[in-house]
């Protein structure tokens, strides 16, 4: 119980943000740095606590971005109802996938690879299929109302988002204290062991694959209503695919806060190098990689995992 | 008393090498049964084909009278057949409770209950002081329990413990022994991989000898020590008949 109060009161203050600024560009940083952070619970659910690493978080994103696009665009859908939709397509992604590259037994950087690929072949895919604009974009028509999920100010976005993540940090947690929780870890930690006391590990990874993409595609369908464009390379680039693993790592792999801690910080020293270089072209990336570099070296726990050991 | 396992004519082939040739065996249930061999024999193929860890390439297996040929672990897990890990396989990263909890998850859905049931099991096998220690700091000894500790959790009806006393110092051992007594003794048939011969003598009702892939002998603990078949087995071809003659 006090771990969901611990949930319930940063969700609080972080809902205090738009009351206290009102600028835009401080509201965009929040949105996008919760945006990281709920894409990267998502890598976090099957990365994190059960060890398989995704470098093609992208293909979940992407399906969702552009799912809950081409509904509305092509098919005149509510987006509320593609939301929905868009999360259930990712998620249906990540059981393809999942069911595709654990049935062969792939593992660690096999495993990574696929997912890599996966990704890669949905990004061409989707920059030469018409449904998609293919080199164009999507665009989705302004319409600035409520049902429409498209909103004049930030700040109701910035609530959406929010909640969004505090959804994710609910579901992790009560994912954590459950059986489903102590199997996914338990393989995760040793397959073998896990077999030998009647965990079906392919349907256990199945599962958290199916969640964690369902979690990083609701991300994507909020991204294309705040930002109203996609293109192959924003929806299904490697730079998504990055960013969820990023926040997770330096935040604290396998923990309730740690894509969280991550995006924020990650978020806040691409900011600050902006600012101090003068937004030189891929500087933050450069940062991004020292800092990775740093953590795994020293502090393979992440941010939470420096905390935990202070206290 | 009924046969709880039946080993019919397995056989198991790596490439070029028979690994395991027509071996057979039973196991009646409520006994403590030993598998003994020189190392390279094959026990361990043969407990990861009964435990569905490794299909055989020939031959069949029989749990409780049904057929489990080439059946999944967790589904033969989840039938009643637990084993421990020659090499100690712990889940690392988790405490010593949380490891045995894994186990106990599978008649148990709920985490407080799996929690409350891993305290029991930790006390059965002596390792209540190191619940709350990470399963990577335990020692040889320690990990052994552990393994025996998990398998436990899971409330098997058959248990095939893989050399859970080798490496054991003379003390841990004496600890050991009556554990493992303990556990037969609440009606759990033990098929047990064993080097020390000590406690194969003081525990086992049946003892099965393994070379080179066949069962060579079985009966008693103490017609096996003395079976000429099996001296060479270990010892090499004309070793019975030298002992006879030096006394």
């Amino acid at each position: 119980m006090k771990s969901y109060a611990s949930i319930a009161a940063v969700v609080a203050l972080l809902a205090c943000v738009p009351l206290l600024t009102a600028s835009n560009v401080a509201l965009n940083f929040m949105v996008v740095a919760l945006l990281i952070a709920l894409v990267g619970q998502g890598w976090n659910v099957l990365g994190g606590y059960g060890g398989q690493y995704s470098f093609g978080h992208a293909a979940f994103f992407g399906t969702g971005a552009y799912v809950t696009a081409i509904l509305q665009v092509h098919y005149g859908l509510n987006a509320w109802l593609g939301l929905v939709i868009g999360i259930a397509a990712g998620a249906l992604i990540g059981a393809i996938t999942g069911a595709l590259s654990f049935r062969s037994g792939l593992r660690g950087s096999y495993f990574a690879l696929v997912t890599l690929a996966f990704a890669e072949v949905l990004r061409i895919v989707a920059s030469v299929a018409p449904i998609t604009g293919a080199g164009v974009g999507t665009l989705i028509k302004l319409d600035l109302r409520w049902e429409t999920f498209q909103f004049q100010s930030r700040a109701p976005f910035y609530w959406i988002i929010l909640a969004f993540v505090a959804a994710s940090l609910v579901l992790v947690k009560l994912m954590e204290g459950s059986r489903f929780g102590a199997y996914l870890v338990a393989v995760r930690e040793n397959e073998d062991a896990a077999k030998a006391v009647g965990i079906d590990v392919l349907r256990v990874k199945l599962a958290a694959m199916t969640l964690s993409a369902a979690i990083t595609a609701a991300g994507g369908c909020f991204y294309a209503q705040y930002f109203l464009f996609l293109d192959a390379g924003i929806a299904y680039g490697p730079w998504i695919s990055v960013e969820a693993l990023l926040a997770p790592i330096i935040g604290g792999i396998g923990t309730v806060y740690g894509p969280l801690l991550g995006a924020l910080v990650v978020k806040t020293l691409g900011e600050v190098t902006k600012l101090a270089t003068g937004d030189a072209p891929g500087l933050d990336l450069v940062i991004y990689g020292c800092v990775l570099i740093l953590v795994v070296a020293f502090a393979p726990q992440g941010i939470a995992g420096l905390l935990r050991r202070r206290a | 008393m009924s046969e709880i396992l039946r080993v019919e004519n397995v056989s198991r082939r790596f490439g070029g090498l028979l690994a395991l040739d027509r071996a057979a065996l039973t196991v009646t249930e409520g006994q403590i049964v030993a598998l003994v061999g020189p190392n390279g024999a094959g026990k361990t193929t043969l407990f990861s084909i009964v435990t569905g860890f490794l299909k055989p390439t020939d031959g069949r297996v029989f749990y409780r009278g049904a057929e489990i040929t080439g059946m999944p672990p967790h589904l033969l897990a989840r039938r009643g057949i637990a084993r421990t890990f020659q090499i100690a396989q712990p889940f690392a990263g988790l405490t010593v409770r949380e490891n045995i909890a894994v186990g106990a998850h599978l008649s148990r859905p709920a985490r407080a209950d799996a929690l409350a049931a891993a305290e029991d099991v930790a006390q059965a096998v002596g390792l209540t002081p190191a619940l709350d220690r990470p399963a990577a700091s335990l020692t040889v000894a320690g990990r052994k329990r552990l393994e025996l500790a998990r398998a436990l959790a899971i409330e098997p009806q058959l248990l095939l413990l893989d050399e859970v006393l080798a490496g054991l110092n003379p003390s841990e051992l004496r600890d050991m022994v009556p554990v493992i007594r303990a556990i037969a003794q609440r009606g759990i048939t033990i098929l047990m991989i064993e080097h020390v011969m000590q406690a194969v003598m003081s525990l086992a009702e049946g003892v099965f000898v393994l070379a080179e892939g066949r069962i060579i002998a079985h009966g008693a603990p103490r017609e096996i020590a003395a079976d000429p078949r099996v001296i060479e087995a270990y010892l090499g071809h004309g070793a019975a008949e030298r002992m006879r003659q030096h006394g």
